[in-house]
């Protein structure tokens, strides 16, 4: 597949696509992210007619459906010149799949195409984009994390090592391992529903690994895999609970 | 084989709650996945990722190359004295083994494990014509002793637990009690002796075939497949027309690559290159060698966007990998093929409408792509598939209504707004399980609660408070 050259976003002003699904349901993970980006000195908008990327649409095959969301998200972010989204789920789709969506559309496609190539991942953009390694971040007390990888940020986008490292690099802060950490949490967006007896099997297997681990907190990049893995935590009364890692790093902020 | 792929939720709900059924398929794939990972890349990351794409190389030339290699292929085949014959379709292969059988007045088959045999029904026609068959791989044996039907391309009896196999050698041969896998092993290895002496036809399948050197090749483990091919005095080869590559050094590579992603060896047990029925001078041997080249759906798939599907070597890796496999097994996915590469090839070569939840059985984690040895692109045809599955009306009415609400909604950031007013409003009052599609998820897990405060309104207030 063709993928355009990313021009690099340092210095630049931040779009920030929140995604529908932290806007309505976990705003402050989106205000986490605002945090921190302001933290490093960025210049932040938030362009407040965007929805949502259009993957729920895509990955059921209803691909006019999707490509009329996606295309509201290109007339959203035309002006943008950096796109930060707090998840590897829908950067990938804006990434990748937007360029299989629009192959055919010589009007939409250099659009689709900027898109693309000025599209981050929240970690991806910190230590990928502006260099930075270490947010000079300290919680307020000692908490031991592991991490979830999530699928889309991993197979799709390659990422893993960025959240590894800010955190490693969080005072207070340790890491933990945790079982199978790359297997999905079974979420699949409308998989879940469709076929709710596989989905909740591999969320069992994925709930198992969770309350074995050392850790006490599980971070993960994507807020529906986190709906998924805490939906079930909590049905099973775990202890246990997954958060966003804008949220954990957003907490070493606190003076 | 029958085609029962549309059945899959119900099977797969039936297979996530058998204990015996888990415990097998998590272990089976277990190690599975994780021999491979150590014998993909014991000399490091790059080189098995290097041998991977230079697999996926090869296997995409011979595919873009496949009517002129398959006419070098039995060019040169036909020269080293293997008999050639083209099946168009599944009843074509029975009639030209049926005849082969008649003609040589065959009462008892040996076979070696063979997918593609499965897939045109061969047992089947051998039985209805009073011919003996018996599988000779010790998976395969097992699925013909117990009436089922294989549930992993390459490990067929994966979703027995050994308690549940040990007990039907019991049963049915007579086996004195034991619960040692290689005593078990042993006493079939007996029984199986006397049908290899015995045989009048041996019927394998082949992992590719060398068109530069009319080679038909056998990858196999336990021996089973080097007695069938040598022992009777007629072999009988059955392989799809996608297997054929184009040189020995292509197969050099893909005689690696398969053995670490199907079991995680370095090197298969034994290795064949069959070039031909008995020359005069060798003391055994078959005297016929035939090459069955099936078609059988596969050149319809050749012109379409999932070709793709067909450089695939049947190696298991996916299935192994598949965190959806992993807790259902391969009988959900109702075909000869299973797991994710099934999912793509049975509406492939079934047609869609046999097989509408095979490309929705996937949470599309991308793990099937990441470990294929020849990179096939899994999840991009599953997204293929589903598309089809809109444009040709074979998706439920209440996600194409949803689906279509979702859109109008998200077009509109009014309408968006309001449908999240309307869902903190309800979120509030859900009970603990819901009804409808909504109940899926329900069933398993707590629905979230959206929040008081959509983002948009703390970022206005945000910027409120700040001076600016």
């Amino acid at each position: 597949m063709y993928l355009p050259e990313r021009p690099s976003p340092k210095g630049k002003r931040v779009s920030l696509f929140v995604t529908c699904i932290v806007d309505m349901v976990y705003p402050a993970v989106g205000m986490s992210v605002v945090d921190i980006l302001e933290h490093l000195g960025v210049e932040i908008d938030f362009p407040e007619n965007q929805t949502c990327c259009g993957q729920p649409g895509y990955n059921s095959g209803y691909r006019n459906d999707a490509r009329e969301v996606a295309l509201h998200f290109l007339r959203v972010f035309a002006d943008a010149d950096v796109i930060v989204v707090p998840s590897g789920s829908c950067a990938a789709m804006i990434r990748h799949e937007y360029l299989t969506l629009f192959a055919d559309d010589p009007v939409w496609l250099p659009h689709a195409q900027r898109a693309a190539s000025i599209t981050w991942e929240f970690t991806e953009f910190i230590v990928q984009g502006l260099g930075i390694t270490d947010l000079k971040l300290r919680l307020p007390q000692p908490q031991t994390f592991a991490i979830h990888d999530a699928c889309h940020g991993l197979r799709i986008l390659g990422l893993g090592e960025e959240a590894r490292t800010l955190l490693a690099n969080v005072e207070n802060a340790a890491l933990e391992d945790l079982k199978d950490a790359d297997a999905c949490c079974g979420f699949g967006g409308l998989f879940s529903v469709k076929m709710a007896d596989v989905s909740g099997a591999m969320l069992q297997k994925k709930i198992d690994c969770i309350n074995h681990c050392p850790a006490a907190t599980i971070i993960t990049g994507d807020t529906s895999c986190m709906t998924q893995m805490n939906g079930g935590l909590s049905r099973q009364k775990s202890v246990k609970r997954v958060r966003h890692i804008a949220d954990v790093l957003a907490e070493g902020l606190k003076k | 084989m029958k085609v029962d792929a549309n059945n899959f939720v119900s099977v797969a709900q039936i297979a996530v709650n058998d204990p015996d059924l888990q415990e097998a398929v998590s272990l089976g794939t277990y190690n599975g996945y994780s021999k491979r990972l150590v014998a993909m890349f014991s000399n490091g990351h790059e080189h098995g990722e290097a041998m991977r794409q230079q697999a996926a190389a090869m296997r995409r030339r011979a595919i873009q190359k496949l009517p002129d290699l398959l006419e070098l292929a039995e060019k040169n085949m036909t020269a080293n004295g293997i008999k050639v014959l083209w099946a168009e379709t599944a009843e074509d292969v029975r009639n030209m083994v049926l005849d082969i059988a008649k003609k040589r007045n065959a009462k008892l088959v040996a076979k070696s494990k063979s997918m593609i045999s499965e897939e045109v029904a061969l047992n089947h026609a051998f039985e209805e014509n009073g011919i003996e068959v018996v599988e000779t791989d010790l998976g395969e044996y097992i699925i013909q002793l117990n009436k089922e039907t294989p549930s992993h391309i390459v490990m067929p009896v994966m979703h027995r637990t050994k308690r549940e196999i040990r007990d039907l050698f019991m049963r049915e041969l007579n086996m004195p009690f034991t619960d040692d896998a290689a005593e078990m092993t042993a006493f079939i290895r007996k029984h199986l002796r006397q049908v290899f002496v015995n045989a009048d036809i041996g019927i394998s399948g082949g992992n590719f075939i060398i068109a530069e050197s009319g080679s038909l090749c056998l990858v196999t483990n336990e021996g089973n497949g080097r007695m069938v091919t040598a022992m009777p005095k007629v072999h009988i080869g059955i392989v799809g027309i996608e297997k054929v590559i184009e040189t020995i050094e292509d197969y050099a590579t893909l005689t690696q690559i398969l053995p670490r992603s199907a079991t995680g060896q370095q090197m298969t047990v034994y290795m064949q290159m069959i070039n031909g029925p008995r020359r005069e001078d060798e003391p055994d041997g078959p005297d016929e060698v035939y090459v069955i080249l099936v078609d059988n759906g596969r050149s319809k798939v050749y012109a379409t966007k999932y070709a793709e599907a067909l450089t695939c070597i049947r190696c298991g890796a996916c299935l192994n990998a598949c965190p959806v496999y992993q807790v259902t097994g391969g009988h959900a996915y109702g075909w000869v093929y299973s797991g994710p590469i099934g999912a793509v090839i049975t509406p492939a070569l079934t047609g869609l409408e046999n097989a509408t939840p095979l490309p929705q059985a996937s949470s599309l984690c991308g793990k099937c792509k990441q470990v294929c040895p020849v990179d096939i692109d899994i999840p991009r045809m599953l997204l293929d598939l589903r598309h089809e599955l809109v444009e040709k009306g074979m998706t439920d009415k209440i996600f194409d209504v949803g689906l279509k609400a979702w859109s109008i909604g998200n077009r509109s950031p009014k309408l968006f707004i309001m449908g999240g007013a309307v869902a903190r409003f309800g979120t509030r009052f859900l009970p603990n399980r819901l009804p409808g599609p909504l109940g899926g998820w329900t069933k398993y897990r707590d629905f979230p609660q959206f929040a008081p405060k959509p983002f948009r309104e703390l970022w206005k207030e945000r910027k409120k408070g700040k001076p600016s």
